[in-house]
């Protein structure tokens, strides 16, 4: 006994883990198989790249306000200029830098935020399912309450208490998203600790803490992927529509939000102020939505 | 039946009370309403004397009990920005929302049916894979930026609608298609789901093999049938619908429930957005529980228990 058939559960562990989440080899196989994942990586791959390297990419400072150019329309329109390729806004700001920097911003938020909920919801989840009871009745009766009315509801409630910051924001979009992870996850935990190699581990006396670290949390780690993929799209509406509201990034931070809620009074005679950082938004989440799909086919046995 | 609402109902109760604990303690972090209300030269007999009358000196749980047997009696204090009391504020904006909600649930249905039921009948073809293609472009495209781009094209450029406020039918177009749009992909894809699933079933493919046309078939035996689920998906959509007029409405000027709340926020008026929250919360679990019982007097083949 002992560290025998420690070893044999932790191989079964194993085993059942890998069965669920493949090798790489298969992974990049299924990745070239599915053209919108392709695309999806393609595009994520790219605005990261954008996002890292936006002080050498963008061609002006993206505060720097000038009298002399405002409401210079795209380079390919009349009276556009090659040095603004997407024009300037009301005080002469270039907009393709503003939008170059504007996504650093809606990454750091929509990464930071998803992997605050990602650890509330993930600890919460394994917490009710593998102990269950009255304490899982407890937090799924939360979780019911959270889900019962929409997101941004208490995202409102929060930056009114504390005042719109770009920490503020980080931290109530983490607050608020947490209850897919914890619903999923209890899922799972639910029909992975009835597994032979749990039972195993119980029966052998291995500690509560080590059986979830050990053997369920690796487990859920695809979920988490999966989830987390398609939340940072979700959380990156979400913090771009609450910087158009005035209640998310705060100037001189730019966000795709405010450049978009600054272009909103100016419609009328410069519409690429509103245009392209929308565009941004779209193809950003679009390409999320891509890899997170392809994701969940890959990564879920639901769908397998 | 009765038996069953009745229970529902009483299940609303915790968790309105889990919300308001939570709305409350938020608020209750964020410190004293006192120092907003009085001048910042008050003395501290003064300041003392208004949180002793606040009842502010009590400790958290005896103020979250005060808190929630004033909002049993629908007292969620005074605004500070309109001067009356916060509920009659909420509840007098309500109708535009509701206006606009039911607006854009009917584009929503307009759109739905049939692409719905067009790419479950037609799998595959290019018609299922444009109604596919364009509810993944609508879910990655942020609902206040497509209202703008609306305003762009159709009342800056071809000047033919209102850009923002309330009052004729033309101010409902926009705000109504930004906001179904919003829902109308979901809503495609559940009744193309449930549509296939259906033509899926022994009754249909008897009624095909005892020679009916198809047409028929998918009109009197599949669709209605798929309209059960569809009549609680609508409902399920409040939330979504809600969240989405909170933007809506700010960006077309809308006087509904959400302008006030995003107005509220921006200047801190907590009566206002607690009220919002509280009422806006009742409306979608009543909206939840009513798809519930209606999706179980639709289907005769869920048992009540």
């Amino acid at each position: 006994m002992g560290e025998q058939s420690k070893a044999i559960i932790d191989a079964d562990s194993q085993v059942y883990m890998r069965k669920r989440n493949g090798t790489i080899k298969r992974w990049s196989k299924l990745l070239l198989r599915s053209k919108t994942g392709t695309v999806g990586l393609l595009i994520v791959f790219f605005i990261t790249l954008v996002a890292v390297f936006a002080p050498i990419l963008a061609p002006h400072d993206p505060n720097a306000i000038n009298p002399g150019g405002l409401h210079v329309p795209p380079s390919w329109m009349e009276g556009g200029s090659a040095e603004h390729l997407l024009g300037t806004d009301n005080l002469g700001r270039d907009i393709l830098s503003r939008i170059i920097y504007g996504s650093q911003v809606s990454l750091l938020v929509g990464i930071a935020a998803v992997l605050l909920s990602g650890i509330i919801g993930v600890c919460i989840g394994l917490i009710a399912g593998f102990y269950g009871g009255l304490l899982d009745n407890i937090l799924m009766r939360f979780v019911d309450s959270f889900l019962a009315i929409p997101t941004i509801l208490f995202s409102l409630v929060f930056l009114a208490v504390f005042g719109p910051s770009i920490i503020t924001l980080i931290i109530v979009l983490g607050l608020t998203n947490w209850t897919s992870y914890a619903r999923l996850v209890r899922g799972e935990v639910l029909s992975i600790k009835e597994r032979d190699f749990v039972r195993a581990a119980r029966s052998i006396g291995v500690k509560n803490n080590k059986i979830i670290i050990r053997h369920l949390l690796p487990n859920v780690i695809s979920t988490f992927i999966v989830i987390s993929t398609l939340s940072v799209a979700s959380t990156i509406i979400l913090e771009s529509s609450l910087s158009f509201l005035g209640l998310g990034i705060q100037p001189p931070t730019v966000s795709w939000g405010t450049v978009l809620s600054d272009g909103r009074d100016y419609l009328a005679t410069s519409w690429w102020l509103a245009t392209f950082p929308g565009i941004a938004i779209t193809i950003t989440v679009l390409g999320i939505i891509f890899l997170g799909d392809w994701l969940r086919d890959v990564l879920d046995p639901r769908t397998k | 039946m009765m038996h069953y609402i009745v229970r529902r109902m009483l299940q609303i109760i915790p968790v309105l009370l889990i919300i308001s604990f939570i709305v409350f303690t938020l608020v209750f972090i964020a410190g004293d309403p006192v120092a907003l209300m009085l001048p910042e030269d008050a003395a501290l007999e003064e300041i003392e004397q208004l949180r002793e009358s606040l009842g502010l000196n009590e400790p958290f749980y005896i103020q979250y009990g005060n808190y929630v047997f004033r909002m049993i009696q629908g007292d969620f204090g005074e605004s500070f920005r309109y001067g009356q009391d916060a509920l009659s504020v909420v509840l007098e904006r309500l109708p535009a929302t509701f206006e606009l909600a039911i607006a854009a649930i009917v584009i929503a249905i307009m759109i739905a049916i049939p692409f719905g039921i067009w790419s479950a009948t037609k799998q595959n073809s290019s018609i299922d894979l444009i109604a596919t293609g364009a509810a993944v472009v609508g879910k990655a495209m942020p609902n206040f930026w497509l209202g703008i781009m609306l305003i762009l094209l159709f009342s800056v450029t071809l000047g033919v609608l209102p850009v923002s406020g309330r009052g004729s039918i033309a101010h409902l177009i926009l705000p109504a298609i930004t906001l179904g749009t919003g829902i109308a992909a979901e809503m495609t894809r559940l009744i193309r789901s449930s549509m296939l699933e259906i033509l899926n079933q022994d009754y249909i493919r008897t009624a095909k093999s005892k020679g009916i046309k198809s047409v028929h078939v998918i009109y009197k035996h599949a669709f209605r049938n798929a309209l059960i689920p569809f009549v609680t998906i609508t409902a399920l959509q409040t939330s979504t619908l809600i969240g989405g007029a909170l933007i809506t409405e700010t960006v077309f000027a809308w006087p509904g429930i959400g302008q006030l709340l995003i107005q509220a926020v921006n200047t801190r008026d907590m009566a206002i957005v607690q009220a919002c929250v509280m009422i806006i919360a009742a409306i979608v679990i009543l909206m939840n529980l009513l798809a519930d019982i209606i999706y179980r007097i639709l289907d005769p083949r869920i048992k009540l228990n």
